[in-house]
């Protein structure tokens, strides 16, 4: 088959690989109808991740149809379903509370060793993210491999269109938990970090979620007109002080809860975040915080702090004293997909959440490494890529 | 300390400490340590206060002791989740644990079980004569609540007299305990899920997988 494959910092290719087979019992083949590119694609991609193979395959966000079943999966072929891209068995103890992205299953015993000893505790695996996640070939590709389909995999129905329900699989779900996690009230006044889509989507959740005010952060004019058209007040970082402007515009008070939707690649010249882009060329796991830094100034004592956005590693000049001295609550996480994509997909069928409306381009496999360059080189207007194997260019 | 010597000795000790590795699970505690003074698994002190090579480990498994119990007990299924065992098989009293080993030979050692108490605690270790001495035991407790059963594994294998056993104890040490983390690893997975998690995109993949991990 075709698929997408990583080879070093700013090196992908679609190349031709051996298909996926059926290997264990509640394994399921997906043939690849649209799968997108993400912005955690972009950290494997600058390099920042580490534990990525050259030929690995990447890809967390795809769907596509039932082509071959283990005798296991309760799916059958023919059936149009999305993927989540936190691999969860349903069985365990963390499946068993919902902590979806935590699966102690997921992640092949034999790959867990690195992440527990970066963090204490082996992450779950995920698809096309690394061998830290369990080196799973991702959905980037014209086939897949999906583990434990009897359990992740959504059916959804033939009268939505792939635009309208590709999302469930990642960025629709984080940008929810994301809002979720800022434990938003009806009179808050909310602040997201990033306007990319994970950023547009959290934006759109707080605001069904009853936010009386969400202030959306970014340099990219393009991106800030959607976070506009969504209905989020607008701050430009490179012509206004973040810091400043959020204090006026919640009256003062600072704003009630924040939302780091950037990560570990923040752009921009603040002194701090210079010092970390060195420190992230010379060597594995140094995480650029200046967002999260900026977000825990800027929330007002007793606030929440939710990120989404993706951080691996380490990072220092930490604001720990904001962060106590405040009494700020902070949550977190890999999002837990299965979580919400039944709740989410209601959402889309009624019309409540616009799902199409950040899509800039939809590309033909093939065109795959253009589309990781103009999406990483042209931010302002390459929003959000889709990638159709089938599509004929 | 890394000379010419040890180097020399390592080429032939390493059928036997490669093994030994493999035998990880074919191990058993004959003797319980005394405690460090608080309520820690001794197999967590700091400084081990015995000469014998322990490791031990405890996973939580969604499952009901007995059925834990009794999957353990029938030792032809423990090579499903033990990636260096070949099989296990009944001789009498004696169970014969075929490891796999370098160049694609493998090892056999004879063990005895020594103790066994229904859905509670399995032991079983080396016979005499045998050309590895060890012993391992696996526990199974009710974790709180719904969470399952909490299985302990530990074992110990003394390493061999002289010199040639102090080089295979140095290149070999850590081997046994890693081994021994994924096979529990895979335990709770089979037990849990049904399978052993792979992220192999193709059924040769995961045959080259296991060859890797055998080293
Ligand atoms: N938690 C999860 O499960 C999960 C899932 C998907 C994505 N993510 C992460 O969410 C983050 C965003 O993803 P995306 O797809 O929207 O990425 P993206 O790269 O498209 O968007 C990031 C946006 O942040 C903006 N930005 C950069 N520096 C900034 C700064 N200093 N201040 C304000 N804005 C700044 C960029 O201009 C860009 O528009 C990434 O870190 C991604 O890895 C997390
Ligand atoms: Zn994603
Ligand atoms: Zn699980």
């Amino acid at each position: 088959m075709r698929a997408l494959t990583w080879h070093g910092t700013h090196d992908v290719r679609v190349e031709t690989v051996d298909d996926p087979e059926i290997i264990n019992s509640r394994d399921a083949i997906i043939e690849i109808t649209s799968t997108a590119i993400c912005g955690s694609d972009l950290h494997l991609y600058d390099g920042a991740i580490p534990g990525v193979q050259p030929g690995d395959v990447l890809g967390h966000e795809f769907m596509g149809r039932v082509v071959e079943t283990g005798k296991d999966s309760t799916l059958e072929k023919g059936q149009r379903v999305v993927v989540p891209f936190t691999i969860s068995c349903g069985g365990c103890f963390h499946c068993k509370i919902q902590q979806y992205s935590a699966c102690q299953n997921s992640n092949p015993a034999e790959k867990q060793d690195m992440s527990a000893t970066l963090y204490g505790h082996p992450m779950a695996g995920l698809f096309g993210y690394s061998h830290l996640t369990g080196g799973y070939s991702g959905g980037q590709a014209e086939y897949v491999r999906v583990p434990f389909s009897d359990f992740g995999p959504i059916v959804v129905p033939d009268h939505l269109d792939d635009d309208q329900v590709l999302f469930l699989s990642d960025i629709l779900p984080t940008g929810w938990m994301a809002a979720e996690n800022a434990e938003i009230q009806p009179d808050d006044t909310v602040a997201v970090w990033g306007c990319g889509p994970v950023g547009l989507f959290a934006i759109q959740s707080a605001i069904l979620m009853g936010a009386s005010k969400v202030i959306a952060i970014d340099h990219y004019p393009n991106r800030l007109a959607l976070a506009k058209q969504m209905g989020a007040e607008i701050i430009d970082f490179r012509k206004t002080s973040v810091r400043e402007a959020l204090m006026e515009m919640s009256g003062g008070i600072g704003v009630d809860a924040v939302i780091d939707a950037v990560g570990m690649e923040a752009h921009g010249f603040a002194i701090d975040n210079m010092i970390d882009i060195v420190k992230q060329k010379v060597g594995i796991g140094a995480d650029r915080a200046s967002v999260l830094k900026q977000a825990l100034l800027a929330v007002r004592p007793g606030g929440r702090v939710s990120i989404p956005g993706v951080y691996g590693g380490m990072t220092d000049k930490f604001p720990t004293g904001a962060l106590m001295e405040k009494g700020l609550q902070i949550r977190t996480g890999q999002t837990h997909v299965q979580r919400y994509t039944k709740d989410l997909l209601k959402k889309i069928e009624e019309g409540t959440v616009d799902t199409t409306f950040m899509i800039s381009h939809r590309l033909p496999l093939e065109d795959a490494a253009r589309g990781y360059k103009c999406f990483r080189e042209e931010q302002d207007s390459w929003t959000k890529v889709v990638l159709k194997p089938g599509m004929k260019d | 300390m890394r000379n010419d010597r040890d180097l020399g000795l390592a080429g032939t000790v390493a059928g036997v400490g490669l093994a030994l590795g493999g035998l990880a699970f074919g191990a058993f505690l004959t003797q319980r340590r005394k405690g460090g003074g608080d309520d820690a698994p001794f197999y967590t002190r700091k400084s081990p206060d015995s000469d014998d090579a322990v490791l031990g480990r405890t996973v939580t498994i969604r499952k009901p002791r007995a059925e834990l119990y009794e999957f353990w007990h029938d030792f032809g299924n423990l090579p499903r989740f033990m990636e260096n065992v070949e099989t296990i098989r009944s001789e009498g009293d004696h169970r014969v644990w075929t490891i796999k080993a370098p160049g694609g030979r493998t090892v056999d050692v004879r063990t005895e079980v020594s103790e066994d108490t229904q859905n509670r605690r399995i032991a079983w270790r080396s016979v005499e004569g045998s050309d590895i001495e060890t012993s391992g035991s696996v526990e199974f407790e009710d974790a709180p609540g719904q969470r399952g059963t909490r299985v302990s594994l530990v074992m110990s294998y003394d390493p061999p007299a002289g010199e040639v056993g102090r080089a295979i104890a140095k290149l070999f040490m850590r081997e046994p305990e890693v081994q021994a983390r994924h096979d529990l690893k895979r335990f709770k997975m089979l037990m849990e899920t049904g399978e052993v998690a792979t992220s192999a995109r193709t059924k040769d993949q995961t045959r080259k997988a296991k060859q890797q991990e055998n080293g």
